[in-house]
């Protein structure tokens, strides 16, 4: 190791700067982990090019010593998709900060993978333009980690997902050769790459450059909001907003916990006495807007909600938005620790998913706060824990996996948004039967023959869907025996 | 509900006895675009029979149907629910299947405000080259477990197996709806394009053809008058205007008729304008037709620099390419993916590129 780590090195300052390599143990530290740090990992080096030039090298230099890449962007990703690789370099693209160029007239902007997902839109604003897919770390993840988790946001179920909103990219495949996928208008000639590369976890390429959309920003905004003394009559409103025929900018639900911690955070103004809390927002025309705002308070009305409150003016809208945004760190707040959970399901199970998740929260003794993309059907259990008390991550882990497990069931899927990364390798056989999981192989294989890249990652080995049966057997066991 | 028919097992014997024959399969559902992509080639292997509708579920705006189920099959019962495909699929007389529709990854005007066929897949069920029926994506509205090979179905020609069931995402269908014209010439209306769809207004189709300029906008019944009232113009009747946008999706429209070669370009909307007669330019610039007795060669000036990709739809040659050839990286990579799900080439060889 210490021989390939001098190798490395040695070729490694041929192609980089001193300063663009991070070998010390101090600086290295900050990297072992992405934004789910209970998977951590030392890597023998990070890299930080600058050009897409280095890049390839980059991993010509890694292909030939079949030493293992790990891309990264900003390191907010909750699956460990950009945790280090014990062998191997990091590749991290925050250097790659550029907005390249913002063609308004064809509202469509060049940008490097290192940009921050906000960035863009600030960036269109003057235009009157903006990005819409806006994964609540906005501020932070770069539109890189977007790209390779495909990842949502709020507004996602009226926009669509990243995969809807990205014209063209620029990839260095596993072999060093540079590609362009896509380009700037609607369709492509061939297979549909983008498809592929979107959402492959860092698996297939490293981006190096993406033409993404950009939408007018639209001319009202409103935001609704509604209390609910069960949950059953939450997940009911939700269903019956999309049977009417009205697609909202956004629909998302908080439930008590989270509420709470919310409003004990950021003073948002939620009701705390209540069992779950819809925020809806519509956009369009004013027309529009306030057409839909009174049939979607009428669906509420109709659902019984005990409070129904449409925001006044614009810093109420922003308040209400600022409960919903904060609340993952509010439920840092009152938990020494807490792992999100990222399964979507069909709408109309919401009620049945959300109550047995209540129930297995009481067979585990781990509390569950639920604050989630309703709209989409997209959960985040959210589970509450003590990493210090002995055992409890391992029943974290076990109780995470349970929940996926019932999002399958349901006609569901395990991850709807944050990815597959090391988190949820154990639960892709559940959702893939073998033959799936081996097509995935090869399509892996067919990008990336060395397996070079982010290896360990998104699709698991066959072996380890042999563990995971029996694994899965055995805990079944340990719960009859209860 | 339409006819509902199972014969996977059929399809994935027929796959299974091609393979020990190394014999390659011509897939065919409604065989209303034959003369789409390259010359067919390879043993006809009808796929249309397996039809019917696995489950819909209006609530969740989402359909499963199987392959072979027409696109007009669907289209009606979607209606029964006031609900459409938001991406506008030609229905070729009610011949186009679902599978042929994903393929060939056609969409009608409303492609660049509602999405293609493409941004509508939820999953699909595939028969790969090694005869094994496949699940990938589901039927919820995000799921990133896996490589998408799902919406990767779209446009493939079916060279990278037999696609068997399809969830899309529906959508409802607009309150209302009303289409303006204005007299433009080329030039003017391609800027009042631009100019339009940089505004938040609930455009559905952006079309001029002749010195015209069609704008419809579907929404609710309000914002719908009063952006066509903004616009000013003069209004069509609905019938005349639903038979306008109908005449174009469904390739009826005399421009679309004759002998030449008909060519498309997907083109970044704001591209100039093209010196050319006839015209037609759909999806607000985004989509621009010739008709011209031309080669490949000459026609790609136009798409240089990643500006978009031309392919020939109809007529011309089409034992040569069809669609804008691809880099030697790209057309590469294409091979490999091809020969990790197809490996002994069987599905539509030749189809959609020589090499493929
Ligand atoms: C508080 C919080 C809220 C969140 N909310 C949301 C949400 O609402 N919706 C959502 O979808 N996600 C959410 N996330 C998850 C995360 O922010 C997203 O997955 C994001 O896209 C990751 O971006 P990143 O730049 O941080 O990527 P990283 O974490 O650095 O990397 C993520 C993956 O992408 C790969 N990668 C990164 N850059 C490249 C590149 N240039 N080329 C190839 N591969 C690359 C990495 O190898 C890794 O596999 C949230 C996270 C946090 C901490």
């Amino acid at each position: 190791m210490a021989n390939l780590k001098l190798q490395l090195l040695t070729e490694l300052l041929k192609i980089l700067p001193e300063a663009g390599i991070i070998q010390d143990e101090e600086t290295l530290r900050p990297y072992e982990c992405d934004g789910l740090s209970i998977y951590t990992e030392m890597p023998l080096m990070v890299v930080l090019p600058d050009s897409v030039e280095q890049v390839q090298k980059i991993i010509r230099l890694c292909s030939r010593l079949e030493t293992p890449i790990v891309p990264r962007g900003a390191g907010t990703g909750l699956s460990a998709g950009a945790m280090p690789h014990r062998e191997g370099v990091v590749v991290s693209l925050a250097k790659f900060n550029r907005i390249l160029s913002i063609d308004a007239d064809a509202r469509q902007a060049r940008v490097q993978p290192g940009v921050r997902n906000l960035a863009i839109s600030e960036a269109a604003q003057e235009y009157g333009l903006y990005y819409a897919p806006d994964p609540s770390s906005q501020i932070a993840c770069s539109i890189g980690g977007n790209v390779a988790e495909n990842s949502g946001g709020v507004h996602c179920l009226k926009y669509g997902l990243t995969v809807h909103n990205i014209l063209a990219l620029e990839v260095v495949t596993a072999e060093g050769d540079i590609l362009r996928i896509g380009n700037q208008g609607y369709d492509s000639c061939g297979f549909d790459l983008l498809s592929l590369y979107i959402g492959s976890e860092g698996l297939l390429g490293i981006v190096t450059e993406i033409t993404v959309k950009l939408l007018p920003v639209p001319e009202t905004t409103k935001v609704v909001m509604a209390t609910f003394d069960r949950v059953e009559k939450a997940g009911d409103a939700v269903k019956q907003i999309i049977a009417e025929g009205i697609i909202p900018a956004g629909l998302e639900m908080m439930d008590r916990l989270a509420i709470n911690a919310a409003e004990d955070f950021v003073h948002a103004g939620y009701p705390r006495d209540t069992a779950a809390m819809l925020l809806c927002e519509i956009d369009g025309m004013a027309e529009e807007v306030d057409e839909h705002i009174a049939r979607v308070s009428a669906v509420f009305n109709k659902e019984k909600a005990g409070c129904i409150r449409v925001a006044a003016d614009e810093n109420e809208r922003q308040r209400l938005w600022k409960g919903r945004k904060a609340a993952f760190p509010a439920i840092g707040r009152i938990s020494p620790d807490y792992y999100c959970m990222d399964g979507t399901i069909p709408r109309s199970q919401l009620t049945k998913v959300l109550t047995t998740i209540q129930s297995l929260s009481d067979i585990y003794q781990l509390r569950v706060a639920n604050v989630f993309h309703a709209g989409d059907g997209n959960l985040h259990p959210l589970i509450l824990f003590d990493a210090n008390v002995a055992g409890e991550l391992e029943k974290t882990e076990e109780f995470g996996g349970k929940i996926l497990e019932l999002c399958v069931d349901a006609g569901g899927c395990i991850t709807g948004e944050h990815g597959v990364g090391v988190e949820k390798l154990l639960q892709m056989p559940y959702q893939f039967d073998p033959a799936s999981l081996e097509q995935f192989q090869r399509v892996k294989l067919a990008c990336d023959p060395q397996r070079i890249l982010n290896p360990g990652k998104g699709i698991p080995q066959l072996k380890h869907c042999q563990e995971y049966r029996s694994l899965s057997q055995a805990s079944v066991g340990r719960h009859a025996d209860k | 509900m339409p006819i509902s028919k199972d014969i996977s097992l059929d399809l994935q014997e027929r796959v299974g006895s091609a393979a020990e024959s190394k014999t390659p399969l011509q897939l065919i559902g409604g065989n209303s675009k034959e003369f789409l992509g390259r010359v067919p080639a390879g043993e006809p292997l009808m796929v249309n029979a397996h039809k019917g509708i696995v489950d819909y579920s209006p609530s969740e705006l989402v359909v499963t149907a199987r392959a072979g189920t027409t696109v007009s099959e669907l289209q009606n019962l979607l209606a029964e629910e006031n609900q459409v495909l938001g991406f506008e699929p030609p229905e070729f007389q009610g011949q186009a299947t679902l599978g042929g529709t994903l393929a060939t990854n056609l969409s009608g005007p409303a492609r660049p405000w509602r999405g293609s066929i493409r941004d509508a897949v939820l999953g699909v069920r595939l028969i790969n080259g090694l005869g094994e029926h496949l699940r990938f994506g589901g039927v919820v509205m995000k799921n990133v477990a896996g490589y998408d090979l799902s919406r990767f179905q779209a446009g493939a020609f079916g060279t990278l197996g037999i696609v068997t069931e399809i969830s899309l995402k529906v959508a409802p269908k607009p309150a209302a709806e009303q289409t303006v014209c204005l007299a433009r010439d080329q030039v003017s209306a391609l800027d009042l394009m631009t100019k339009l769809q940089n505004k938040p207004v609930p455009l559905s189709g952006l079309l001029w053809i002749d010195g015209i300029l069609y704008i419809r906008f579907s929404g609710a019944e309000a914002a719908v008058q009063s952006a066509a009232k903004r616009i000013g113009g003069e209004r069509l009747m609905d019938k005349e205007a639903t038979e306008f946008w109908m005449s174009v999706r469904e390739f009826t429209h005399p421009f679309f008729s004759g002998p030449q070669p008909l060519w498309r370009y997907s083109v970044k909307s704001s591209c100039a304008d093209f010196d050319k007669t006839p015209v037609l330019i759909d999806w607000g610039g985004g989509l621009r037709w010739t008709r011209e007795a031309a080669s490949m060669e000459p026609m790609r000036q136009f798409t240089e620099a990643g500006n978009g990709q031309v392919s020939c739809y109809r007529g011309g040659d089409r034992q040569g390419e069809v669609f804008q050839p691809l880099p030697p990286g790209l057309m590469r990579l294409h091979q490999r993916l091809k020969h990790a799900v197809d490996p002994l080439q069987l599905f539509n060889p030749g189809r959609l590129y020589a090499d493929l």
